[in-house]
């Protein structure tokens, strides 16, 4: 599982930092940053809530 | 004169009225009647509401009824909520630095601190107390004016102005006018901080942002961060510990289990869905949402508490049940309009609900739960007061 994160998409609302604190962090602007590309198996659950919550559909998930 | 309330505010205490409920079983989107006295269409379920929010190429912010400037500035300036892209994409990139996760976390030991205070006066006070006058309505008030840079010792005349500006049952006049003295004291505010920029957000956009914004955006821009910051978060103090009260055995785990406080929230916000006046979209062309077509121009009223008790989307949503594994809701709204202050409102609220009930352990109602008085035609949900003893 790989993430993919659009930051022109973006709205820095922060939910995903919330959602799962190792695998996605924000720049000074507030845009995502992804810590983790490809999480752990034990991370999978909290990344699909951060992907589920994101709220401007910047985040997706590919399956590899 | 008074208006009458759009039956989609309505409120049967914390839930939507059962006619609001209902109309997420019925095809369509049915006719209803605004706070402008205009036609529009409410959206109730939750998936369309999110499909709607999630849409801002399809439905539209801008050109939407306005109350009379009385002042005759464009009260529209610098009013996020009341832009579309890239105009809101420019407005929104200059804030959110402001409120990543992280600067949010260097503000809670200040956070904790104003608790502290506020729980230290109540205790010193003694029992019985207006839970909203003494803690949930200034608690964030000062977290705000400290973040933006607003003398904390007007606060009594921007909580009236804030509270009689999101008032539907005033005149729109009347609002309309509230809202014009509003731009004035801010714009006071801006002009001070243009002189003589400060260490706060208002000093900050005009170093940073001086030339690149107008009076008038800088002036919008501070007022809504000014009511959002602190209505939103006050209701959600008043009305969720009233929650908890009722349902002692989650207040217990609250108040004990910190592991279970950041759940508990975001189960008060969806379950409490403060913001419930309806939240307005234009249709910039044909289109269908959920199946149901809508016509270009067409205005929806999406409501909030009616989507995060959805039964499509969580489980048992008439019950609060701060167990529940986080189901994602729309308390915050969807979109690139999300609530700014999100993180923010989720910090005050994760110090403040567990600071308040260990510095009384038998906080309780001071009146018959049948007595507490709601607010019936804000914008915002809330409690007109809370009286409790310990």
């Amino acid at each position: 599982m790989r993430i993919q994160a659009d930051r022109d998409v973006c709205i820095g609302a922060g939910n995903c930092v919330l959602a799962a604190e190792d695998v996605f962090d924000q720049d000074d602007d507030a845009l995502v940053v992804v810590l983790q590309e490809h999480p752990a198996p034990g991370q999978e659950a909290e990344v699909r809530n951060a992907v589920a919550q994101c709220p401007s559909g910047a985040l997706a998930l590919v399956e590899d | 004169m008074t208006t009458t309330i759009p039956r989609h505010m309505q409120r049967d205490r914390f839930a939507p009225v059962p006619e609001t409920q209902a109309a997420r079983d019925e095809d369509g989107f049915p006719a209803i009647r605004t706070a402008f006295g205009t036609t529009a269409r409410l959206v109730t379920r939750y998936a369309d509401v999110r499909e709607v929010l999630g849409d801002a190429e399809r439905f539209s912010n801008a050109g939407l009824p306005r109350l009379p400037t009385p002042d005759g500035e464009n009260a529209r300036a610098g009013n996020l909520l009341a832009t579309d892209p890239p105009e809101h994409t420019r407005l929104r990139r200059l804030l959110t630095g402001e409120f990543t996760v992280k600067r949010i976390r260097r503000l809670e030991p200040r956070i904790t601190e104003i608790v502290d205070e506020h729980l230290d006066a109540m205790e010193q006070a003694g029992p019985p107390a207006d839970l909203v006058s003494a803690f949930a309505l200034p608690v964030p008030s000062l977290v705000i004016c400290e973040l933006l840079g607003v003398p904390y010792a007007d606060r009594h005349e921007f909580q009236d102005r804030a509270t009689r500006q999101i008032d539907l049952s005033r005149s729109l006049e009347e609002r309309g006018r509230v809202a014009a003295e509003s731009r004035a004291y801010m714009g006071e505010l801006v002009d001070r901080a243009f002189a003589a920029p400060g260490d706060d957000m208002l000093g900050m956009l005009v170093r940073e942002h001086g030339d690149d914004l107008t009076r008038a955006e800088l002036i919008g821009i501070a007022s809504l961060l000014l009511i959002a910051g602190h209505e939103t978060t006050a209701n959600m103090l008043g009305l969720g510990t009233l929650a908890l009260l009722r349902a002692p055995d989650q207040l217990v785990r609250v108040r004990d289990e910190p592991g279970a406080v950041a759940p508990a929230i975001e189960e008060l916000l969806r379950f409490l869905s403060v913001v419930h006046s309806g939240i307005p979209r234009t249709a910039r062309h044909d289109t269908t949402v959920g199946g149901t077509p809508v016509a270009a121009g067409d205005l929806l009223v999406l409501s909030l508490p009616s989507a995060n008790r959805d039964p499509a989307a969580v489980e048992r949503p008439d019950e609060l049940d701060v167990t529940r594994a986080i189901a994602p809701h729309v308390a915050f709204g969807h979109g690139v309009h999300h609530c700014l202050g999100a993180p923010l409102a989720r910090a005050e609220m994760a110090v403040a609900f567990p600071a308040l009930l260990r510095r009384f352990p038998d906080l309780a109602l001071g009146i018959p739960f049948e007595d507490v008085e709601f607010r019936s035609a804000t914008v915002v949900h809330g409690l007109r007061a809370l009286p409790v003893t310990w």
